[in-house]
Formats: structure tokens, C-alpha cells, sequence
């Protein structure tokens, strides 16, 4: 009777070991595979943030096989492949290891700032090239080895509140923001401390949560009562269609300004767009700019997935040129140690100079932050126009 | 020997061995090179699912009381931690030791707000407490949204506005930064610590059950007013076991908190719907089965990142298999199917005994 337990438990256990050892096996396999470049990205592709993580994947995988077609980076192919972290650090730290396991050698990721701080640290340890093409927080590039394509949340509140008060655009400021949200708290705090700096009077602060995110009456009524002439959102478009709709019932019309989380405001369904004519905002890309090159991407774009590209789809874009740029000037091959290519490509990021969908002549610092043009729009006849 | 041993003591030796032994196999494995990132990465998780069912069962399997607030308690555990961990991180550079106290700190600041919840909540049965510690669990998580903590050379400031109104030197630091929460702590979180806590905690649950107490909180489970009707202090005993599973709850807090760099509080980590997920656990695993509670959570944590390969169906797929498993564990015919079909496991189970 003993022994028949024993040898339950012996064939358990050996069954547990076989179920674990096939998990860990297929590391060897993709080793070997060293004729093509594999670059992971992550990002939340279901959950809440599912639209931007979405078209990193798009924007990415078209770039990627754009590259292809052409020849590839040094002459060979790039394999891409994405993994799911709907918005999670812990999820999305189970995406990179995925993505090890995979044979990823450089990351293009993740979408969004929180799990990019959780992840920022894991690849810093692996000495593993990260370049995110959306995440705004401060922190999620604090190591040497990552880059971001877009601005950081301090320079799109201080860009702002310059461009505000470079254009005397307004001088009574009232600010409605997400506090449960980084991105948004994020432009806000630097946004006031600028406008401080700056002599504007911002007269009313008003903060909304994720939880409370239909009703802006009370908002806008301070903001009314205050005598703001300028509404500063720098929120997502979603809410910020809600807020024009509900000014324009209480008859409040002030000018409004946001930030780049407001690309997409004309695309919100069911929402009387003419509302949104007169609103300002701070964006790298748009989709009818007029130049050649983005026109051809936004073709290309619709042509594979059926729907305009948003800014975080052309960011994704670029990091992907961005990395084939950086990995021509150090001469990077797929057979290089993930560390040994790490190396290369942060000396070269500092030294490319690209021109991509979101700024001409975009270069990078050793700090990891880009330095390009912020370009301000605004909307006037259902279209976005260069201001 | 073993035929003289008590019944329960034999399941929970047994218990104890499941753990042991997963922790040994996975230390050969990762030894000899043969495991995934992926997996390696996860442990770490899968201890503090494991811990934080555990606790959660002492609550509805053991008090027989539903409480839906059980990731509030998590979020008292890793921010008290985390905080104290931040601070100190220049002052205290041994890492366990720094570790140990993060653990002590966050397990007693859970307790006293399993204390502090307890005392209102527990007044209420069934579907009314679950409805208030659901709404204590979102307090929680708000509070910490709204909470914006620093430090310069003046010593501390607090504010509960924005990070301006904190008015710090130059030289400060936030620590705490509302909704984006606490970044950089540092990563002390260990699979042998994992281990270690729920070694303990099993030990902490295990022994409470078969003890005096144990034996009291299970009679006002079973029927309350003969409980009462025989001296049992009903409230004293509820808060009891309340409140030691709300700390073991700051413990698996302090192991999240110190496993990722970055710590935040949304409702999918601290909100209502990790909640629902550990109370998923305790239902699959068995109300009152501890065991059950730990495979239930190392497997449902497990099969989300197992299919990753169906990339956007996965969630789908995790959805059914959740159906299958609770119809295939509780369906009353499929209970009766598995006993005339798996006759041998029945009769290994009898051996058992």
C-alpha cells in the first residue's frame, strides 16, 4: 500500500517536471535562428487601452514589412512578433518574458507608461534595446538602454504652456484633467508649474476619474464661473468629446487646447464634429497631413487594416525605422549577444537623425528622450490644419 | 507512523509536501537551464496567488462569510510596504533584512485595517457584508489614487490635492505620486521568500482550523445562534479570523509591491475585479479545501499565459475553460460521473485514510 503511494507520487512529480521541462524547451530552438533580426513589441491589445495598442501593432508590423520588401536591415529579414499586457505591469512583464523565450532581440515597447516603468527594469538587466513609441512617463526610460519616440509627459504640459503663452491664445487658464490617470496628471503638473513660470493665470483645476468620466457639468461650471478663456484638456479624446458636447448645451464656448491624446476627437462616433471646430491641439501626426509621406502610410494603412492610423500607429512606424537607421549606422547583425547589440545600438541612437511620420529630423539624446518639433493643429471644417 | 496520524495532520503534511516539492523541482529546473523566462518570471506570482487564496479561505471557507474586499487588504500590504522600503532604501542596504521588515509592516498596517473594516462590517451577514467589504476594497484603492506623499530635508509632506501642493525643496523626493503610484522600489521579492510565505501561511491557516479558535469560528459558520447559545464571543472570533486573513492578504501584498518596479493601484490589480479572481480561486479550488485553493490558483494564473499563442482569443478561451473546470469540479453529475469512471483515484483516496 506504501509503495503504491510512492510510486503515485514519484509518477506526479516526474509528470510535473515533463509538463514544466516542455514549457522551457523551445529557448534552444530559436537560438540557433541567427539569419533574421526579432524584434518583440508589447502592448494591450484587449482591455480598456485596447485602440493604441492595437495600432503599435499595426503601424509596427507594416513598417516591418515594408523593411522586408525592401531587403531588410544590413540585408536581413525582421521577424515581429507582439504580445498582449492589457495595460498590466505584471501582465505585461509576463509578455517580455514570453518574448525571451521567443528569441526577441530588441523591444518595441510597451504602449502604455506604467508597465513600461515594470518593464524598462527587466530589460535594463538583460542589457536588452527598448525603444517605446507611446510611453509618456518620465520613469519609463530611466535606463540607459531605452528611447521613446513620443514626448515625455513634462515636455508636452511645458510645450503647452509655452505655445499658449508665446501665442497669447489665453490668459485665464482653467485645466479639467483625469487624476487616476499618469498620462493626464502627468501634463497637468507640468503644465501649471510652466504656466506659473510663464505669468498665465490658471484660475480653475478641476480633476475627474475614471470612475466618474460621463458627467462634466460641475467642471465646466467652475470653469464658466471662473471666467476661464481657455479650457486646457489634456485628456483622451474619448472624454473630451463628452466635455465639447456638454459646454456647448450650457452655452459655454471658450477656446479649447490639448494635448496629443485628443488625436481621434473626429473620429468619435455619434459626435457632431462641427463642435469641435476652433479646438487646438498638440500633435506630432495627423492623417490628412499633406505631405507625400504620410499620405503614402495612411494609404497603406487603410489598405491593410481598414481604418485611419491613429498617432500611436505612426509612432510604432517610426520606431521601427528608427531601429533599422540606428542598427545601419553600428553595423548590427542577428548574431550579436542581445547585450553586445544593446551596446551598439544606444551608442548609435544618439548619432541617426531620422525623418519619420512624427517630425523631420528627429534626433535622440543619451538620455533616451527625442528631440522634435511639436506641432500644434488646429480643427476647422471637420479636418485638422497645420496652425 | 503515518497510519497513526491524525487526519488532518497526514492532509496537511501533505500540503506542505506539494509546496516543498514544486519549489524543489522548479530550483533544479532553473538550475540546470531548462526553464522558460516566462515561467521563472511567474513564480514569484504564483506564490502570492496561492497565499492570497489561502487567506481568502479562512474567510468564506472556514467563517462561511463572503467578503469581496479581499484585494483592498493587498493594497494596504504593498503600498505600506513599499513606501517603507522606498524610504529606507538608502539606509537599509541588506535586502532581506530591509525585506523582513517591509513584511512585518506590511502585514500589520492589513491587519489594522482588517481591524478598523471588521469592526462595522462584521455586524452584517451574507450578501449585505459582501456588499460592504466590496465597498471598502474601492475606498481603499481611491484613497491610494488620491495620495501624494514626499520627502526633503524638512521631513515629510502630505497631500491629498496634487504633487505642487506638497511645496518640497529641491533636494525632495515623491514617494508616493497619486495614480501613478510608487515607482523604484526595490525588487526583494524571491521565489524562496514566496515559498517561505506561504509555507507559513499554510502553517499559520492549518493550525488556526484544527485549534480551539478554529473549532469556535467553524461552529459560528455552522450555526450561529447554537454557537452563541454555548458562550462562543461570536464577534471576537469573526474579527480574529477577519483580521489574520486580512494580514496574510498584506503579505502577498508586500511580494507584489516588491516584485515589479513599478506599483499602481487600477481595478484590475487592487480593484474589485482581482477580488472576484481570488475569490474564483477559493470557489474552483473548494470553499474550505486549502489544497484545492492553491492549485485553483496556480492553475487559472498559469492558462492566460499558457495561451498565448491564440494571442486575442485567449481571454475567451480562459473564460470557457473557467466554465468547464467549475461544471467538470462541481456539477453534481459530473461529481457522480468522475466517481463511477475514475474509480481508482476513490480507491488511492481510501488508502489515503
Amino acid at each position: 500500500m506504501k509503495m503504491k503511494k510512492a510510486a503515485s507520487l514519484v509518477l506526479v512529480a516526474s509528470l510535473a517536471l515533463t509538463a514544466l521541462a516542455a514549457c522551457g524547451g523551445s529557448e534552444e530552438e530559436q537560438a540557433s535562428n541567427s539569419d533574421t533580426f526579432m524584434i518583440g513589441g508589447i502592448g494591450p491589445t484587449t482591455g480598456d487601452a485596447a485602440a493604441y495598442g492595437t495600432a503599435v501593432q499595426n503601424g509596427a508590423q507594416l513598417a516591418v514589412d515594408e523593411i522586408n520588401a525592401a531587403g531588410g536591415i544590413n540585408g536581413k529579414q525582421v521577424e515581429f512578433q507582439f504580445e498582449d499586457d492589457q495595460s498590466d505591469s505584471e501582465k505585461s512583464v509576463n509578455a517580455y518574458n514570453t518574448l525571451k523565450d521567443w528569441g526577441m532581440q530588441m523591444l518595441v515597447g510597451t504602449v502604455t507608461s506604467n508597465p513600461c516603468t515594470a518593464v524598462v527594469k527587466e530589460t535594463y538587466e538583460d542589457n536588452m534595446f527598448q525603444l517605446t513609441p507611446s510611453a509618456t512617463a518620465v520613469e519609463s526610460i530611466q535606463y540607459d538602454n531605452a528611447f521613446r519616440m513620443c514626448f515625455s509627459d513634462p515636455s508636452q504640459g511645458t510645450a503647452s504652456a509655452d505655445y499658449i503663452a508665446d501665442n497669447n491664445l489665453g490668459t485665464k487658464i482653467a485645466v479639467i484633467y483625469n487624476s487616476s490617470d499618469v498620462y493626464s496628471s502627468g501634463i497637468y503638473q507640468n503644465f501649471a508649474t510652466e504656466a506659473q513660470a510663464r505669468g498665465l493665470d490658471v484660475v480653475a483645476a478641476e480633476a475627474f476619474t475614471a470612475d466618474s468620466k460621463t458627467d462634466f457639468s460641475v467642471q465646466l461650471q467652475k470653469a464658466k464661473s471662473s471666467g476661464a478663456d481657455l479650457v486646457f484638456l489634456p485628456i483622451y479624446y474619448q472624454e473630451a468629446s463628452l466635455i465639447l458636447t456638454q459646454a456647448d448645451n450650457m452655452g459655454y464656448a471658450p477656446k479649447f487646447f490639448g494635448c496629443d491624446g485628443l488625436d481621434g476627437l473626429l473620429g468619435v462616433e455619434g459626435f457632431d464634429t462641427s463642435l469641435a471646430e476652433g479646438v487646438m491641439l498638440l500633435t506630432p501626426f495627423t492623417a490628412n497631413s499633406e505631405d507625400e509621406m504620410t499620405q503614402t502610410f495612411v494609404a497603406a494603412y487603410e489598405e491593410a487594416f481598414d481604418i485611419t492610423p491613429i498617432q500611436f500607429a505612426a509612432d510604432a512606424y517610426d520606431c521601427i525605422y528608427a531601429i533599422k537607421a540606428a542598427a545601419e549606422q553600428a553595423d548590427v547583425t542577428p548574431d550579436m549577444s542581445i547585450s553586445d547589440m544593446c551596446d551598439a545600438m544606444k551608442t548609435a541612437m544618439t548619432e541617426i537623425t531620422i525623418d519619420g511620420l512624427t517630425g523631420a529630423g528627429i534626433t535622440w539624446s543619451a538620455d533616451g528622450e527625442p528631440s522634435k518639433e511639436a506641432k500644434a493643429v488646429i480643427i476647422s471644417n471637420g479636418a485638422y490644419e497645420a496652425m | 507512523m503515518l497510519k497513526k496520524m491524525k487526519k488532518t495532520t497526514k492532509s496537511n503534511l501533505i500540503t506542505y509536501g506539494m509546496v516543498i516539492a514544486a519549489f524543489v523541482i522548479v530550483q533544479v529546473l532553473i538550475s540546470t537551464g531548462s526553464m522558460s523566462s516566462l515561467m521563472e518570471g511567474l513564480m514569484v506570482p504564483l506564490c502570492m496567488y496561492a497565499i492570497l487564496a489561502v487567506s481568502l479561505n479562512l474567510v468564506v471557507g472556514f467563517l462561511g462569510e463572503l467578503s469581496l474586499g479581499h484585494a483592498g487588504f493587498l493594497c494596504v500590504g504593498a503600498f505600506s510596504s513599499a513606501f517603507f522600503s522606498k524610504c529606507t532604501q538608502d539606509v537599509i542596504t541588506v535586502g532581506p533584512l530591509r525585506f523582513f521588515l517591509a513584511l512585518l509592516i506590511g502585514a500589520v498596517s492589513a491587519a489594522v485595517f482588517g481591524i478598523i473594516i471588521g469592526i462595522p462590517a462584521l455586524r452584517l451577514k451574507g450578501d449585505y457584508l459582501a456588499i460592504v467589504t466590496l465597498a471598502f476594497g474601492e475606498i481603499i484603492k481611491n484613497l491610494v489614487n488620491v495620495l501624494w506623499i514626499g520627502k526633503d530635508s524638512n521631513g515629510f509632506h502630505f497631500s491629498m490635492k496634487d504633487v505642487m501642493s506638497l511645496n518640497m525643496e529641491p533636494d525632495g523626493m515623491v514617494i508616493i505620486n497619486g495614480p501613478q503610484g510608487i515607482t523604484g522600489t526595490p525588487p526583494d521579492s524571491t521565489f524562496l521568500a514566496g515559498i517561505l510565505l506561504l509555507l507559513l501561511t499554510l502553517f499559520i491557516v492549518t493550525n488556526l482550523v484544527n485549534s480551539r479558535e478554529g473549532r469556535a469560528i467553524m461552529a459560528i459558520r455552522d450555526n450561529r445562534i447554537a454557537a452563541e447559545s454555548v458562550g462562543i464571543n461570536v464577534t471576537k472570533y469573526k474579527l480574529m479570523a477577519f483580521t489574520i486573513s486580512a494580514a496574510l492578504a498584506g503579505l502577498a501584498g508586500v511580494l507584489y509591491a516588491h516584485n515589479l518596479s513599478t506599483l499602481t493601484a487600477t481595478t484590475n490589480n487592487f480593484g474589485y475585479n482581482m477580488s472576484i479572481m481570488i475569490l474564483v480561486f477559493v470557489v474552483l479550488g473548494g470553499i474550505g479545501n486549502i489544497r484545492g485553493s492553491i492549485i485553483a490558483s496556480v492553475i487559472l494564473t498559469m492558462i492566460p499565459e499558457m495561451l498565448r499563442e491564440l494571442s486575442d482569443y485567449r481571454m475567451l478561451i480562459y473564460a470557457i475553460v473557467l466554465i468547464v473546470m467549475m461544471l467538470f469540479n462541481w456539477a453534481p453529475k459530473s461529481i457522480e460521473w468522475r466517481e463511477r469512471h475514475l474509480a481508482f483515484l476513490k480507491t488511492r483516496k481510501k488508502e489515503v485514510k
